[in-house]
């Protein structure tokens, strides 16, 4: 297949970047969508260019790591799936593709389409977490059954990984589907129970503290999502925090 | 001269006693001691979280942009743990004996024993955290089987369970770096280690965003870094998976043991073309419900590969399920070394189903009849017809393994509800690894290594869902007591200088090595060496070695890393964000390892694990191992050139398990 690519190129946070345009051809239909940018790089690098940086890592759509606003959309065309494992075979010959970074202020562009997302790690640092230690000194995993259906949507909730198309998708930026997996998670568990008060109120008001944007339940993050994250969590989430604030705890 | 400090004592008793003997340092004195942990995963996550729990000042490091992102995360199948939850007779014992076996006698019995001690600890940290495991209806926690075992004492959590207990311990360590006790530093890898009067006292660091070089200092070092995979350029490892630390280490007097012991994974999803950047593992609990099928007939085999005939056609007497057929007693689940190679032997006879030939069936077609008709029974259908039973078997399926089914169809286009997947095996793990004595030091003082990174638990061969239970045992039940042991010597010292003569001359060595990297204006990208030197290392040093091969490999090895030091092009500047410059480092470093492992493979003239010599296999083509010449760790020590590396040999001894012949039939 024979491409045209409009690739955004942007020198660090402080420059103002631009579209760049570049041909590819021999592109195979098995090819995954990163490994035609490899191929794109390749030629850049072999005519003497500067490559186009972009996050990835495990490329079996797990990491969370790679981050591509591809035709307008998270991670591309396909749904459920990762940038790294969409495949070629999701494009026609001659087609024209426009590549972006995630955009939202609180995820500001290290270079091309990588971007920072330290800010989910600092929510989670806010309170995404049991608060026990590490010393195995714990009561038997068996000794607290939970109940199969309740185990089974924590799992759901937990399988989110962190690559943010939640808030590149939205149009208000929120980080709401992302952080209500984490709260939903352990809301669920009986582990989760005497910190959920507390970890709710922390996690969304360290969210609003990054400069993530309000929900105004579009549901284009659960469409997005990856991992099919439900927006039923964000209803918990909501329910939770107003819980948690009317009992001043 | 190098001592495992193994403890004296009966083998159960070993580690208590070391516990109990062991220095400790005080909770005051912890709060003047640094520690650097290297890597975020399991093993790095958890030995961050625990040390920093215990009140050492903790400094972690990893490449990506956040420590959830570790390659640990990408684990599929389970964890194992001597829990016995379904009382099929299984025991610490019995998974120490699992792993020794799996591993064809090459590891360290006290490790082991160990391994299986504190793996039921795991479960039960992993609960507390609230990792959402698999359970039955009554609550309780579900088990599955894995390869080279007769037990079931896999935890899981679907085929997404290294994730799982990644998030678990990047909570842990995310919550001690809520209170300072953990200072975090992403997007930074490591770029050597210091020694400060024969101690490693700290390292170098560069900030990937930036390009600037850092200088952090540290009374120890752990190094949870990871495999070698990508040595192989194809693996099922990520793209930034790497040796570079240990090799780093490994030049600055620490030892590498066993490296040519690397894993072949059986299941994987086939190689598609010349653009390939990396390999899909399936996880090995499919083997638990799959069965793994060539045609019996080469016409039949010849007929698929060309397209003119399907996999469903084939009548089920013209199949061979060549593990059936040879291994009965374990069937499917042989281990994987052992499952690698008889796909290997038939596809090199010609029975391979795909356009290369490089690829065999997984089928679950009877998996779902099998589980279609007992969902019949307790749904309480009377006379389901097969269509019926068909979709419930492909409803229990799709429960147990529906995000390995999802990202089978995503990658190969095909439907494994409806025709069988076809799978090949990958570079997956490495056994070989960073040499540790019991307190997972390495031979340089100060300097540690945990999880995949360190050669010890597995021997030739890792079993399934051993290598999770490894990460987090090291990172949070052994390393945390351990350390103590050397630390204690330490709290007078002070806080450590960076400022020093060492710590200037590294950073300079450093800064050297990344200039002349992106001055070289050379013609090629930094994968076109990388691929060349993964075809080699596949060839040669792959699933079957011969001494041949390997020494032709070691004069292919070294020409390509003449030439890519003199024609390697790296693009851009070393002040800004560079990914092709951080890879060109990492190549760099495989372009070394890979002579030493060929070096390795080729002292060790016996086949054990996934380490096979042609010249030495039963007359069946099984591995012939040879216990009186080599049941020894291989050390490689650095003198200057992989070709001059001396070998330091640590005698296994095995006082509690009887030698074998390692049988599966």
């Amino acid at each position: 297949m024979d491409l045209t690519l409009n690739v955004w190129r942007q020198n660090g946070p402080e420059d103002k970047g631009r579209m760049e345009t570049h041909p590819v051809s021999g592109v195979s239909p098995d090819m995954s969508f990163l490994e035609m940018i490899d191929m794109l790089n390749d030629q850049i690098i072999r005519d003497g260019g500067d490559p186009v940086a972009f996050d990835h890592d495990c490329r079996e759509g797990i990491c969370g790591m790679c981050s591509m606003f591809i035709n307008g959309e998270a991670h591309g065309p396909g749904r459920g799936v990762t940038t790294c494992q969409l495949h070629m075979r999701s494009f026609k010959d001659g087609d024209s593709i426009t590549i972006e970074p995630w955009r939202a202020s609180a995820f500001p562009v290290v270079k091309d389409l990588a971007v920072d997302r330290s800010a989910f790690d600092r929510i989670i640092q806010s309170g995404g977490y049991v608060s026990v230690n590490t010393s195995g000194e714990t009561l038997d995993a068996n000794a607290i059954p939970v109940p199969k259906p309740q185990a089974d949507e924590a799992f759901s909730a937990a399988t989110c990984i962190g690559c943010g198309a939640c808030v590149a998708s939205c149009k208000n930026a929120s980080a709401m589907l992302f952080v209500s997996a984490k709260v939903s998670q352990f809301a669920l568990l009986p582990q989760g129970q005497p910190e959920r008060a507390s970890r709710v109120k922390r996690m969304v008001e360290q969210m609003d503290e990054e400069g993530f944007g309000n929900c105004t339940n579009t549901g284009a993050c659960a469409v997005e999502c990856p991992k099919g994250i439900d927006l039923s969590n964000i209803a918990r989430m909501n329910r939770d925090f107003l819980k948690a604030s009317a009992e001043g705890e | 001269m190098l001592d495992s400090k193994i403890p004296e004592g009966p083998l159960a008793d070993k580690w208590t006693s070391h516990k109990n003997n062991i220095n400790l340092v005080n909770p005051a004195n912890k709060r003047l001691i640094d520690v650097i942990v290297v890597g975020t995963g399991l093993a790095g996550s958890s030995a961050a979280a625990s040390l920093a729990e215990m009140g050492y000042n903790v400094k972690a490091f990893c490449f990506q942009d956040s420590p959830r992102r570790a390659h640990s995360i990408a684990a599929q199948g389970g964890i194992n743990a001597a829990k016995n939850y379904q009382n099929d007779g299984d025991s610490v014992h019995r998974l120490f004996y699992d792993t020794i076996k799996g591993g064809d006698y090459r590891s360290r019995e006290g490790n082991v024993h160990r391994l299986a001690e504190v793996s039921t600890s795991i479960i039960d940290q992993c609960v507390a955290q609230g990792v959402p495991f698999a359970r039955e209806y009554g609550g309780l926690l579900d088990n599955r089987s894995f390869g080279g075992v007769q037990v079931s004492r896999t935890f899981y959590a679907k085929g997404q369970t290294g994730q799982q207990l990644l998030l678990g311990a990047y909570s842990a360590l995310s919550r001690q770096i809520s209170k300072g006790k953990v200072e975090m530093f992403t997007r930074h890898e490591m770029m050597d280690v210091v020694m400060v009067d024969g101690k490693c006292r700290g390292i170098i660091a560069r900030n990937l965003v930036t390009g600037e070089l850092e200088r952090h200092a540290a009374h120890a070092v752990v190094l949870a870094s990871g495999g070698y995979g990508n040595v192989f350029f194809l693996s099922t490892n990520a793209m930034g998976s790497n040796v570079s630390a240990s090799w780093k280490a490994h030049k600055k007097g620490a030892f590498m043991a066993n490296p040519c012991f690397t894993q072949i994974h059986p299941t994987c999803i086939p190689v598609s073309g010349e653009h390939q950047s990396k390999l899909t593992l399936m996880s090995e609990s499919l083997r638990n419900d799959g069965r793994i099928w060539v045609p019996a007939k080469k016409e039949d085999a010849e007929a698929i590969r060309k397209g003119t005939k399907q996999a469903v056609e084939i009548a089920e007497g013209d199949r061979d399920y060549y593990l059936e057929r040879r291994y009965p007693a374990f069937g499917n689940l042989v281990p994987r070394d052992v499952a690698s190679r008889a796909a290997k032997e038939r596809c090199d006879a010609g029975f391979g189903v795909n356009e290369t030939g490089e690829a065999v069936f997984l089928d679950y077609a009877s998996a779902i009849q099998r589980y279609g008709k007992t969902e019949g029974n307790i749904r309480g259908l009377k006379d389901p017809s097969l269509a019926e039973i068909t979709e419930l078997g492909k409803q229990v399926v799709k429960a147990k393994y529906g995000n390995l089914f999802d990202m089978y169809k995503q990658i190969a286009a095909d439907d494994p509800y409806e025709t069988p997947m076809k799978i090949y095996p990958a570079v997956h793990y490495t056994m070989g690894g960073l040499w540790v004595d019991y307190n997972l030091m390495t031979s340089v003082p100060g300097l540690y290594a945990a999880g995949e990174a360190n050669f010890s638990d597995h021997g030739a061969n890792r079993l399934g869902a051993s290598a999770l239970m490894q990460g987090l045992a090291d990172g949070y039940f052994v390393l945390p007591y351990t350390i103590g042991d050397y630390l204690s010597q330490d709290i007078r010292t002070g806080e450590i200088s960076s400022d020093s003569p060492e710590f200037a001359v590294a950073e300079k060595e450093v800064k050297e090595r990344i200039s002349h990297l992106i001055n070289n204006n050379g013609t090629k990208p930094v994968d076109d060496f990388h691929r060349r030197l993964g075809r080699i290392m596949w060839n040669e040093c792959g699933m079957s070695r011969s001494a041949d091969g390997l020494k032709k490999a070691i004069e292919d090895i070294r020409a390509l890393r003449d030439e890519f030091w003199a024609d390697v092009r790296v693009p851009g500047t070393d002040d800004g964000f560079n990914p092709e410059l951080d890879k060109a480092g990492r190549v760099a470093d495989f372009l070394e390892l890979g002579e030493l492992m060929c070096k390795d493979a080729l002292e060790r003239d016996e086949s054990c694990g996934g380490h096979f010599r042609e010249e030495f296999q039963t007359p069946e083509g099984e591995a012939l191992r040879d216990d009186d010449q080599f049941a020894f760790v291989s050390n490689w020590e650095f003198t200057g050139d992989p070709k001059e590396s001396k070998l330091h040999k640590e005698e296994l001894k095995f006082e509690n398990i009887e030698l074998k012949q390692r049988s599966y039939k």
